[in-house]
């Protein structure tokens, strides 16, 4: 099993593998549209703000649900846990945000390797149901720890210090939505950085075949069970920036809605992909923001309309479309 | 008495009272090239789920290279060398041809847990997999798709995900399942260019392919071994003859 001596030339197909990793040009697209937002749209940032936490929440999804294949509803836990711990260290004194941050990414991130454990045994609609459980249980028991958490009321009183000393948190909501911005770009290295790796690679082996997994020896639910408390810590991290830039923490963090509609939004945009997080986010968050303006009580309808369209016309999400839009441009 | 690089002592497995692998003492010589044949339902596939880790048996003992690996999860026995190809492609469909035996490679290397470096630079991963698909000769569909292939490609991209795994030990699930006929004698050259040093045994329902590159034949029926021997031997035994013609045995 040794290499080949001296190939004339890097065959196209290893050459392909070899430079998948490498950023492309393109990739620059969010963050550009992302800055020039906040300074176009300088009367939207407290919206904008809200979709970039959606949409580091539905990344940290997509590496579970897209590439490692877990389907689950309840990640809003791992979102809620975060949120409330940089709530409760707030509430209690510690308003530093950066380690605000780090300390809800570190609860979630145990939250999700032992449930995983335990989960990941399952999969399937098995699976599904537990994720689901495990949600309904956290979220029950945040609003029974009502002396914590403010139970029902939600929780008050968060002050956040300055970012690093310096930068304020102000009405205008500049400096949540570059926090959120820088915050999500850094987790977004991480994210791309895994997916590219040999373990982002084994994870998406799992996701095609479990049982051939086994077969070329792999430790399958230790894999599994990584990528969950990664995803977890990111989700939890998702959570404390909510917490921290809206100065209070209510239970809607933990419920079932929230982790159906990350679902929803990462398939609209495409599961799978490292993108489709930054493209169903803002497509849903905004068609349902413009929906509940024009109609106040019927807008659910319309999102309704809009996921039966995409169900039926763009399984793969809006991303899966482009591109098949661009394959048969390529073709002509 | 050397080492064989696989055997079974007494495996038993049972479903209830459904007996499906009874007693079974099977030994595998390093280097061989065995068949396992039997009517529908004699237990082929069960025993290589016992061998492989995939079922747990009832009683009995399992060795690889004189090592009892009977406790041992599916994943640390791939990691002593075993490995297997399935009777229905099992492969990673959305992956190219390339990748699928790459993540097999990572796993063989023990590099395939790495979380920061990119999987394409990872050093000669990628290169070996490349190496094994021109063995194979099967090199010019490296980028394409596995479910993009005709299943009788796909068979030898199951043979390439197990070699590179690089295994003292290979178990053929019936490799020439689903494969036109005009196309079986491929799979039969690949598998007589399989390194002599590894192991291999064939699981097989298609005779002609198994006289053709086995060396030695074990006949199971019932969940049992009923005879074992050379080619020769078993094409003469009156007892196999009976078992394959159809004779109806008494329950």
């Amino acid at each position: 099993m040794t290499t080949l001596a001296e190939a004339p030339a890097t065959p196209s197909a290893i050459a392909a593998l070899s430079r998948r990793h490498r950023l492309r040009l393109s990739e620059a697209l969010p963050w550009v549209i992302a800055l020039a937002c906040f300074f176009a749209f300088p009367e939207y940032l407290a919206l904008g703000t809200q979709i970039l936490i959606s949409i580091l929440f539905a990344l940290s999804l997509d590496l579970i649900l897209g590439y490692g294949g877990i389907v689950t509803l309840g990640q809003a836990a791992f979102f809620g846990v975060g949120a409330y711990t940089a709530g409760i260290l707030a509430v209690h004194g510690w308003t530093e945000p950066l380690s605000g941050l780090v300390a809800a990414g570190a609860v979630a991130a145990a939250l999700g390797a032992v449930t995983g454990l335990i989960l990941l045994r399952t999969e399937g609609l098995t699976l599904l149901m537990l994720t689901l459980v495990v949600a309904e249980m956290i979220r029950e028991g945040a609003n029974k720890a009502g002396q914590w958490t403010g139970g029902a009321d939600g929780l008050q009183g968060v002050s956040i210090a300055p970012i690093l000393g310096l930068f304020r948190f102000d009405i205008y909501r500049r400096t949540s939505y570059l926090y959120a911005l820088v915050v999500l770009f850094l987790a977004w290295l991480v994210v791309r950085a895994i997916v590219h790796s040999p373990f982002g690679r084994s994870l998406t082996g799992i996701r095609e075949s479990v049982t051939r997994m086994h077969a070329i020896g792999s430790p399958v639910l230790r894999r599994l069970v990584t990528a969950y408390a990664i995803a977890a810590a990111l989700s939890g991290v998702a959570g404390a920036l909510l917490a921290q830039t809206e100065q209070f923490v209510s239970l809607e963090v933990l419920s079932f809605g929230r982790s159906g509609v990350v679902v929803i939004m990462l398939i609209l945009g495409g599961a799978g992909r490292l993108y489709g997080a930054f493209v169903g986010v803002p497509l849903y968050m905004l068609a349902q923001d413009q929906l509940a303006e024009q109609f106040p009580i019927y807008w659910s309808t319309g999102i309704g309309l809009l996921l039966i369209a995409v169900a039926l016309g763009a399984r793969g999400g809006v991303l899966d479309l482009w591109d098949g839009a661009l394959a048969r441009m390529r073709r002509r | 008495m050397s080492e064989g690089a696989l055997e079974t002592r007494g495996l038993c497995k049972s479903f209830g009272a459904l007996t499906v692998a009874s007693e079974i003492d099977f030994r595998l010589e390093p280097g061989a090239r065995h068949a396992l044949i039997g009517p529908n339902g004699a237990g082929k596939t069960t025993f290589v789920n016992l061998v492989t880790g995939a079922l747990s048996p009832s009683r009995g003992r399992v060795l690889l290279g004189g090592e009892d690996v009977t406790a041992l999860p599916q994943a640390r026995r791939v990691k002593r060398g075993l490995a297997r190809t399935f009777q229905i492609n099992t492969l990673f469909r959305g992956l190219s041809v390339l990748e699928n035996v790459a993540l097999a490679i990572g796993e063989r290397r023990g590099v395939a847990g790495q979380l920061f470096r990119p999987a394409g630079r990872r050093s000669g991963v990628v290169e070996e997999a490349y190496a094994a698909l021109e063995r194979l000769g099967i090199a010019e569909d490296a980028d394409r798709l596995v479910r993009e292939l005709p299943y009788g490609r796909q068979r030898l991209v199951e043979i390439a995900v197990a070699i590179g795994l690089d295994p003292k030990v290979l178990l053929l699930d019936e490799p020439a399942a689903g494969v036109p006929g005009a196309e079986s004698s491929i799979i039969v050259e690949t598998i007589q260019s399989l390194p002599a040093e590894i192991a291999v045994l064939i699981i097989e329902h298609d005779m002609d392919l198994v006289f053709r590159i086995a060396r030695r034949i074990t006949v199971l029926v019932q969940g049992s071994i009923l005879v074992e021997g050379t080619p020769e031997e078993i094409a003469a035994d009156p007892r196999v003859r009976e078992v394959y013609l159809g004779e109806p045995e008494p329950a």
